[in-house]
């Protein structure tokens, strides 16, 4: 127990770590899964076909082989760049990974919510002049997101257990610093892990009660 | 509303034609709208209504002939054709309000982000809208807090706020509870009277008879007669329009 206390700091930046993580990779997985499930509904074949085969590639891939191929594939063989620092680099490139496969699941939430959206509602978008893109901005969009909140809720706790696989390349985020905690103290394994499974729910289950809270204010009525 | 002394037709339909699949539901489609006409297409269900009005803004692409607007050919895509849209009001059976937007927003919606009027204009002239329209007092309401009575007159007022050249009614009042038909047809007599050009899908034959100027009966795909309102509800021409309006008339 006492190696909790002792070690507390560290755990508390590790985890700050995976929130991080967490933030950065669930902002561009939102923003690129918006954008996949934009092009699943274009009205051009080429989109559509684009946007289907990666969510179907991406969402079949384990997410460890993604991240293991951003770190040494993208960063060592390709020679991707984002820092001087080794340490933000690689986190960096987690973060595209995590992103990545994110995204494939956000655009299926989202694109579900866009199924939601009666179809009259963006043939009268249509009918007053609004682009394919407008309709999508102003009118589909903002539905199908309102209506998609809480399986994003999922998608995000989902995300925030997946950080723990960017330890796969070295990132010190939660779960590598558990690692590295047992090996310093092996007589604590036990506390250790419950010290840092507790973080975890710390995270996950206020984040579930705030979508649900959030999807049902945001809901649109019908 | 009406162009004095433009006497070139708005719409032009030649020989339009239109399937899906192996269903042939526009077939040799000729129809002229007048500036400022009043034309109620009447006919039994799938006789290709609905498809005709869709057509005439595009909503559906079309497989043989020509539509002219307003001395122009339908463009194809783009720019172009929302333009075209934009000109081309249209209000739906199902109203069709974007449900995530108040009552004013959907009025204002299309004359800003379409035509890139400032707010304030767009909202000034929204609010008189919904004023004439019966609805200003629910203004900042969402559309489903609206009777389907009221929902129905903000599309109107929504498809007005374009100033279009002209509105297609898709049987407007078809999904309305008896009570509240009228005052959406109150408000359309009244578009007619100022001589808004219209086109209007509907069995209400009170409304042909007080403001169109011409009916079209349309049955499978095909125009099968065309008369003033008056002639063709007493003096059907056709047997498959005298069985249609026998039909009707026993409702
Ligand atoms: N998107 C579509 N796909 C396939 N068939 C359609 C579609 N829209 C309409 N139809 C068919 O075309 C025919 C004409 O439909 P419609 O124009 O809606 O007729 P109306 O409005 O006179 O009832 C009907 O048989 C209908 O089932
Ligand atoms: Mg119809």
């Amino acid at each position: 127990m006492q190696a909790l206390f002792d070690e507390f700091p560290v755990i508390l930046e590790a985890f700050w770590l995976t929130i991080r993580l967490t933030l950065a990779s669930g902002l561009l997985a939102l923003v690129l899964g918006t954008i996949l499930a934009g092009m699943r509904v274009s009205p051009l074949p080429v989109l559509r076909g684009i946007g289907t085969a990666y969510v179907n590639i991406v969402r079949n891939t384990p997410l460890t082989l993604v991240i293991v191929f951003c770190g040494l594939g993208l960063g060592l063989v390709l020679d991707v760049s984002f820092s001087t620092s080794l340490s933000t680099n690689y986190l960096w490139l987690s973060i595209i990974g995590l992103s990545a496969y994110t995204a494939a699941f956000v655009c299926e939430a989202i694109r579900a919510g866009i199924n939601t959206v009666p179809l009259g509602q963006a043939e009268a978008a249509r009918a007053i002049g609004l682009t394919f893109f407008q309709n999508l901005r102003l009118i589909v969009l903002p539905q199908a997101l309102r209506a998609v909140i809480a399986p994003l809720g999922s998608v995000l706790i989902a995300l925030i257990k997946n950080t723990t696989i960017a330890a796969a390349i070295g990132v010190a985020e939660a779960s590598l610093t558990m690692k590295t905690l047992f090996e310093s103290h092996g007589d604590a394994v036990v506390p250790i892990f419950f010290g840092f499974a507790l973080g975890f729910l710390i995270l996950t289950l206020p984040t579930g009660l705030l979508f649900t809270w959030l999807s049902k204010r945001l809901a649109v009525v019908r | 509303m009406t162009e004095n002394g433009d006497t070139t037709p708005l719409v032009v339909l030649a020989d339009v034609n239109k399937h899906f699949g192996n269903l042939h539901v526009l077939r040799d489609i000729n129809l002229t709208i007048s500036r400022g006409e009043v034309l109620v297409v009447i006919g039994p269900s799938g006789g290709g209504k609905s498809t005709l009005c869709r057509a005439i803004n595009r909503l559906e692409t079309i497989d043989g002939g020509t539509i002219t607007f307003d001395g122009q050919p339908l463009a194809a895509e783009g720019k172009t054709l929302a333009k075209l849209r934009s000109e081309v009001g249209m209000v739906f059976q199902s109203f069709n309000l974007f449900a995530h937007k108040t009552i004013l927003e959907n009025v204002t919606l299309g004359p800003i982000k379409v035509r890139g009027i400032a707010r304030a204009e767009a909202e000034r002239r929204g609010m008189e809208l919904l004023e004439r329209v019966g609805i200003g007092a629910q203004a900042s309401k969402y559309p489903a807090q609206l009777s389907g009575g009221q929902q129905q007159r903000v599309a109107i007022a929504r498809a007005l706020a374009m100033d279009p050249k002209m509105i297609l009614f898709d049987e407007p009042t078809s999904a309305l509870d008896p009570e509240m038909v009228q005052e959406v047809l109150d408000v359309m007599i009244g578009l007619a009277q100022e001589g808004m050009t219209m086109m209007v899908v509907t069995h209400e034959m009170g409304f042909a008879r007080r403001a169109a100027n011409r009916v079209v009966f349309m049955a499978e795909g095909q125009i099968v007669e065309e008369n003033t309102p008056e002639e063709f509800f007493t003096n059907a021409r056709t047997d498959r329009a005298k069985d249609f309006l026998s039909k009707i008339l026993t409702h």
